[in-house]
């Protein structure tokens, strides 16, 4: 086969190849290894690609009849793997490898699936366009002065550049959504408690979520079937049975009931006109739309969602301090007059070297919302707006199955453009947000393309726990539409 | 008027214990400002009645069975540490010396 062709094929094609004896997982392997060598260097999608270390695995015993038998799968950097640096694309981290692995990998493993570390993003996950990587941008492959999103944005760039089979991310406030809408793929946000946290770095413990990005939705729903499931190691994890969702794609999706809500408004032209004929063709497929539906406190989820992040964030970051593992700054030969001694100076400095601009500024802005006297104003205010946020969006998922707008107000925006402007760059995350403040799954498909040839995503959500309706959607959607076949030059 | 100067940022600064200085110390103090106060449009919602949420699914005081089982391999762990001194992690001294 020629270079390149098996590295753009989705998991069930090449599931489907395997299993009929036509290629082996060495011959996939081999391809995505080498689309990386030629097309990483201007993308930097991936952090580091240790070559000797992914073949190795092919020596290992593969589960044979695994759903994921041979099949590579890319890990983005926040997702601990025994052995393989793990860095948040952090200088605070670099060189930690975890004696242990995420729940995830090891379901992934036990599935026969083959690890490729480690996808760039956004430093601990703070950003929406995977510039705040200590270890350099990545490049969106449609455009390579735009952004891929963030802060999964090396996943989702290597998705997108035929670099990668499938990959694992992160979200929290979006980043696995808005960069997979960036680079015209699918991503998912399980629920909150579908998948288990253990092994993934903690930024926000009461927002992140570890979810797939795919080609495709049916490759969604195989990732996430593997994927998904209690774990008495995160006790946040919800013990509920997985259902097979990739069998259950095909499901009719008359009648079901699509709500549209009215913050369509406040997004780009070409993005309102691309989601408004995403909800016609959904229409044209049988589905009833709920048009106007109110959510009258999504419109404060911005601000809500950076109280309570980089509260939690905060409190998740003062772990870094040079002691256990990762980076420790030299201090002088005598401590300066400000620090209590040397150790005090010695996270001080360790944390002002190792900690990027971005992530002072969350660090900061959490430690000022928890401290004594602003902690009612702020934080406290921001819990209870949150109950007013999940209350909207459970009295409009009992009018309608799933929930339908943009994912992102604009396409891919330049590099640079919002880096010196965190107030725009926390903007852009506007209908991400309230998903995760709500616990709720959700999900971005690609539905347009702008005047420029940049992707758009269509975001679907719906009530905790139904996966399985933004999958059938969502797929009924792609077997409709062929924006998903389109891929970059 | 401004929400936050950049002594405030300092002190809390401070706290997180971070250093910040010079420019750096008035951009990071600007920017912080703005976004606080668009932050205070959360003042405007009214919630009186309205309990906080800390976390969206109803569970509670999740347990496992208290029984023994293997943990990480002490060695590996303390080999993570930037600075050993075998079986210990080093840090810089902390009592003063006269």
């Amino acid at each position: 086969m020629p270079s390149g062709e098996l590295a753009a094929k989705t998991i069930h094609e090449l599931r489907d190849l395997i299993s009929r004896g036509s290629i082996s997982a060495a011959e996939i392997l081999d391809d995505v290894l080498s689309r990386i060598e030629q097309f990483n260097g201007a993308l930097n999608a991936y952090l580091a690609v240790d070559r000797g270390r992914i073949r190795r695995q092919l020596e290992g015993a593969a589960a044979p009849s695994g759903r994921l038998s041979g099949i590579p799968v890319t890990v983005k950097d926040n997702i601990c793997i025994t052995g393989e640096e793990t860095s948040c694309a952090s200088r605070i981290l670099a060189g930690f490898r975890p004696p242990y692995d995420a729940t995830v990998i090891e379901r992934l493993r036990r599935e026969g699936a083959l690890l490729i570390p480690r996808a760039n993003m956004d430093e601990f996950a703070f950003g929406s366009s995977t510039e705040n990587s200590a270890f350099g941008p990545t490049r969106n492959p449609w455009s390579p002065d735009r952004v891929p999103g963030g802060s999964s944005g090396g996943s989702a760039a290597a998705v997108a550049g035929n670099l990668a089979i499938a990959a694992l991310g992160s979200d929290t406030g979006g980043s696995i959504r808005q960069p997979a809408a960036f680079c015209g793929v699918v991503g998912l946000k399980p629920t909150y408690g579908r998948v288990s946290r253990y092994g993934l770095v903690a930024f926000a413990s009461s927002l992140d979520q570890i979810g797939p990005i795919t080609k495709d939705v049916t490759d969604a729903a195989i990732l996430l079937s593997v994927i998904a499931g209690h774990d008495e190691r995160d006790s946040t994890s919800a013990p509920k049975e997985v259902p097979d969702y990739a069998a259950q794609l095909r499901e009719p999706v008359k009648g079901l009931r699509v709500g549209v809500p009215k913050v369509l408004e406040g997004s780009d032209t070409v993005v309102q006109q691309a989601v408004r004929a995403a909800a016609e063709q959904l229409r044209t497929l049988g589905c009833v739309l709920i048009e106007e539906l109110e959510l009258p406190n999504i419109a404060r989820s911005v601000e809500t969602y950076y109280v309570i992040a980089t509260a939690e964030a905060s409190s998740n970051l003062a772990r870094y301090d040079g002691v256990q593992y990762g980076f420790r700054a030299t201090t002088g030969s005598r401590p300066p007059p400000t620090a209590k001694n040397e150790l005090t100076e010695m996270y001080v400095r360790t944390r002002t070297e190792g900690f990027g601009a971005e992530a002072k500024r969350r660090i900061l802005l959490g430690t000022y919302v928890l401290s004594q006297g602003y902690y009612d104003a702020y934080y406290l205010k921001g819990m209870k707006v949150r109950t007013l946020i999940k209350q909207d969006f459970d009295q409009a998922l009992a009018r309608c199955d799933v929930i339908l707008m943009p994912t992102a107000p604009t396409p891919a925006f330049r590099i640079g453009e919002k880096l010196d402007d965190p107030l725009q760059m926390y903007l852009s995350d506007i209908y991400t947000i309230s998903a995760n403040l709500a616990g709720a799954p959700a999900l971005s498909i690609p539905c347009g393309f702008s005047k420029e040839g940049l992707p758009i995503g269509l975001q679907l959500l719906a009530a905790p726990f139904r996966e399985d309706l933004l999958l059938r959607v969502a797929y009924a959607y792609e077997q409709a539409t062929e924006w998903h076949r389109r891929r970059p030059a | 008027m401004s929400v936050i100067s950049p002594d405030v940022v300092k002190q809390v600064a401070l706290l997180a214990r971070l250093r910040l200085e010079g420019p750096a110390l008035a951009q990071l103090a600007a920017q912080l400002d703005e976004i606080l106060q668009y932050v205070q449009r959360l003042q405007a919602v009214q919630t009186d009645r309205v309990e906080p949420t800390s976390h969206v699914l109803p569970l509670s005081n999740v347990l496992r069975k208290d029984e023994p089982r293997p943990s990480l391999n002490q060695q590996a762990v303390v080999e993570l540490a930037p600075a050993t001194q075998p079986p210990f992690v080093a840090v810089p001294k902390v009592l003063e010396t006269s």
